[in-house]
């Protein structure tokens, strides 16, 4: 009785812990989201403003919201004004450029679907592809299998996701015409034809998670296998699949689910490159289309949207190896 | 006889009258270098990655000076070229000849690929790789249409081009003629001759309204080609083509000028004094590949060790610092490199780009923006191994002979953790590779003007016609691919090899 209560106190202990653990790291995130955010707002407003077209009917509006959001006044009231927008009223300021007049938060959530849907078709059948070959290379060391596993994953992992792309779009999508070549044009995400043509970019971004994950397990469950409880559960009666399973798996998940974890926030980052070789008019598109245009409201935006996403997944990643396993604490102190 | 049974006195001591010590060391000794030397030449993948990457970078070296064009060379006509050579393509072996494939050709098309070959002698049809029978309707009645896919030599079909020239130019063109026999001008065909046909100059033959050749009896092409005096814009005291009674007329005035039917492959000899060669056909640029790539290489090559070089230089001091003092300094380092490496590595190189561009240069602005958070890894790095050796007794033995806080950094603890430091290195330079060229590739930085060009900057011209010219993705691809995962396997042999204990872990 005694020694049970006792437990429970730890526990709740434990948990109180992890909890405040937790919040620490988030309102440390949120102090250095803001700290980067200002500087690269400072950055992008020092720039010189692009000129506006003198006929447009948005040009004086653009202006006169110019002149409210104190554009001649010193950065530190430029940035005081913006975060009150943005908080107040979700006002990310007007697009003057490339979609002229149209506020940009408006524009970013139009490009936020297919970013996303590609994405997230790709991890969907990568993480299990990836952590079960990952397995089978562990299972098989040291064997055919486990070699050529390994070596496909280190060439996966070197050649840069530009040059699978590429292949991808000469061999299926031009050579054999299984796949038109860039994607559809349309709203209809859902559609078979937009199924269709999202699979050459899914494909192209494929490989590299499987790839990763594929490395990590292997790498993971080697070191697991190979440790003294597994002699132990092997020596206590249980077959090789049961100790595996049961316990080596279990272990090596440790390392992996964070990673997963990470890999679902980061699949809104998307990547520039392949939505830039597919035509996928995705946030990455307006993200590069807002640099080459000049278009700085945008680029604020996804500035702001990159800097949270990256510190999201890596937060998430600390967080979850805390919550997974105990034992760990990133980033406390011992 | 036998072993057993040698008698005791036939034994006697090796050292009988000699004073025995202690000898030097017979074997050579070997040093942490030598040793880890050995253990990277026992791993094969590693050795076999160090030759070729060897080979990659001698390719960035000999490239551009074995190839016969420099990177701003820059042919208008010779766009998304396949690759050529013609002492090869004369061989027909099937590769280096410009094939180019021609999908869907009818009757029509064919006969005019054959009448290029009968003007020029620079036959461009390959061979013929598919034929295709379709019944259509026609006029009532059905019949067989016949088309053809074919290849084509890409650098023989783009045969003839208008060109306007000066009067100077003309003559100083018929003179080169003279020299070298080589025919650049043809001669002038009216387009009134051919039905008004005035975008095309490579009809030379009597065509009906639909520009479709209209043989004689014998099939062979009836030429048009025009003798009316009157409209020739120069003198013409040149060669001539075969079947010309010196009636023909070879250029047509326009004021100031004259307008000419030239045949680019011999007039690219008159450009360049020689024939078009193309190992590894042109980009969208007209720049020839097998160049543009070294040329490209030695720019990420150098410029990935620079930036690899300075950012250990910066890391490691950084680190040191952290490591060493420990405390609120490292608290305080720790957070402006938390903040630093949590900006997106785009956002930083655009707005330096931007910032930056105009006062120091592209490529500074660029290496600035691989300093500003390139260093952090190499200092958490350092951080960890000053945190595992500064309590240690050999760094208390020497603070109380008094040594100070830099010789203790950077003559006791660093050496210690040398090993993990070094190889990292190895392992930086493709990261870096790798990013570089991915900036270049997406254009948000632009290296033309500085490189030349850079791997990047050739792949996504190749990409953007990955329909037309597949090589010009291919080649570049091949390459930054190889240059990947060989400096990445080489990296791996290195730490494996530097650090005998961490062998296998993620690789």
């Amino acid at each position: 009785m005694n020694c049970g209560a006792n437990e429970n106190q730890k526990e709740t202990e434990g948990s109180f812990k992890m909890i405040k653990y937790t919040l620490q790291r988030i309102l440390y995130m949120i102090f250095v989201f803001f700290v980067i955010t200002f500087m690269c707002f400072v950055l992008i407003r020092m720039l010189p403003l692009p000129a506006l077209p003198p006929d447009d009917i948005h040009t004086e509006a653009i202006l006169m919201r110019r002149e409210a959001l104190g554009y001649n006044k010193p950065y530190l009231v430029q940035f005081w004004i913006f975060l009150k927008n943005v908080f107040t009223n979700f006002d990310w300021g007007v697009s003057e450029k490339l979609y002229i007049g149209r506020p940009v938060l408006e524009v970013f959530m139009e490009k936020l679907p297919p970013t996303i849907i590609v994405n997230l078709y790709s991890i969907l059948w990568t993480i299990p592809v990836g952590i079960g070959l990952g397995i089978w290379a562990a299972l098989k060391k040291n064997t055919w299998v486990d070699y050529t596993i390994s070596t496909l994953t280190m060439v996966v992992i070197s050649v840069p996701s530009f040059v699978y792309a590429f292949l991808i779009q000469y061999t299926l999508c031009f050579k054999l015409r299984l796949f038109p070549l860039i994607l559809k044009g349309g709203t209809d995400w859902f559609s078979p034809a937009m199924f269709k043509s999202m699979v050459p970019p899914v494909l192209a971004l494929s490989f590299g998670v499987i790839a990763g994950f594929c490395r990590t397990t292997r790498a993971e469950l080697t070191e697991v296998l190979t440790s003294e409880f597994m002699l132990l559960a092997r020596t206590k009666g249980l077959t090789k699949t049961q100790a595996t399973v049961r316990h080596a798996l279990r272990n090596c998940f440790v390392v992996i689910v964070p990673g997963i974890f990470g890999e679902f926030i980061g699949i809104l980052g998307g990547s520039l490159i392949i939505e830039n070789i597919f035509a996928i008019p995705g946030v990455g598109a307006l993200t590069l289309n807002a640099i080459n245009g000049q278009d700085y409201n945008i680029f604020v935006l996804t500035t702001c949207f990159y800097t949270a996403i990256g510190l999201a997944a890596g937060l998430v990643v600390d967080i979850s190896y805390g919550f997974i396993d105990p034992r760990i604490r990133m980033g406390s102190k011992k | 006889m036998e072993y057993e049974k040698i008698p005791a006195e036939q034994f006697r001591f090796v050292q009988e009258n000699e004073n025995l010590h202690d000898k030097a060391l017979q074997t050579k000794s070997k040093g942490f270098f030598a040793d880890a030397m050995i253990r990277f030449g026992k791993n094969k993948s590693s050795v076999i990655a160090t030759w070729i990457l060897a080979f990659l970078l001698l390719y960035a070296i000999v490239a551009p000076i074995l190839s016969p064009y420099d990177i701003h060379t820059q042919d208008s006509i010779y766009i998304n070229f396949p690759p050529f050579i013609r002492s090869v393509a004369d061989k027909g072996l099937g590769f280096l000849d410009g094939a180019k494939t021609m999908d869907s050709q009818n009757d029509a098309a064919m006969l005019a690929w054959k009448a290029i070959g009968v003007e020029t002698g620079l036959d461009p049809v390959l061979g013929i790789t598919g034929t295709h029978e379709t019944q259509v309707k026609y006029r009532g009645q059905m019949i067989t249409r016949t088309t053809y896919d074919i290849e084509v030599n890409a650098y023989y079909a783009k045969d003839m081009i208008y060109k306007t020239f000066s009067y100077a130019e003309f003559e100083k063109i018929q003179q080169w003629q003279n020299e070298t026999g080589i025919q650049v001008i043809y001669p002038w065909v009216d387009p009134k001759d051919i039905s008004d046909i005035s975008d095309n100059p490579n009809i030379w033959y009597q065509v009906d309204s639909k520009g479709v050749a209209v043989l004689d009896e014998d099939g062979n092409f009836i030429p048009v080609y025009s003798t009316n005096t009157a409209k020739a814009g120069a003198e013409y005291n040149s060669l001539r083509i075969p079947g010309d009674d010196g009636s023909y007329i070879y250029s047509y005035g326009k004021s100031g000028s004259v307008q000419c039917r030239i045949l680019y492959y011999n007039y690219y000899q008159y450009l360049y004094g020689r024939e078009p060669a193309y190992l590894m056909g042109t980009n969208a640029l007209g720049q020839d590949i097998f160049c543009g790539i070294g040329v490209g290489a030695r720019f990420s090559i150098l410029f990935a060790i620079l930036v690899s070089a300075i950012n250990l230089t910066i890391g490691a001091i950084y680190g040191a610092i952290e490591g060493y003092y420990g405390g609120w300094v490292d608290m305080t380092l720790e957070r402006i490199s938390d903040i630093l490496s949590g900006v997106p590595f785009v956002v930083v190189t655009t707005l330096f780009q931007l910032h930056l561009a105009q006062r120091v240069g592209v490529v500074g602005s660029f290496l600035f923006a691989f300093v500003l958070t390139g260093w952090i890894g190499m200092a958490a790095l350092t951080r960890r191994q000053f945190y595992r050796f500064k309590g240690q007794e050999f760094i208390l033995a020497a603070r109380t002979l008094g040594a100070s806080d830099g010789r203790l950094m950077f003559k006791h603890i660093f050496p210690n953790g040398i090993g993990s430091i070094i190889t990292s290195c190895a392992l930086v330079i493709p990261g870096v590779i790798s990013s570089e060229t991915s900036m270049t590739y997406l254009g948000i930085v632009n290296l033309q003007d500085f490189a030349g060009t850079t791997i990047g900057t050739l792949l996504s011209q190749g990409n953007s016609a990955v329909t037309t010219a597949p090589h010009a993705a291919l080649y570049p691809s091949i390459y930054l691919g190889l240059l990947m995962i060989c400096f990445n396997l080489f990296g791996n042999g290195l730490r494996d090899a530097f650090n005998p204990t961490t062998r296998g872990i993620d690789d």
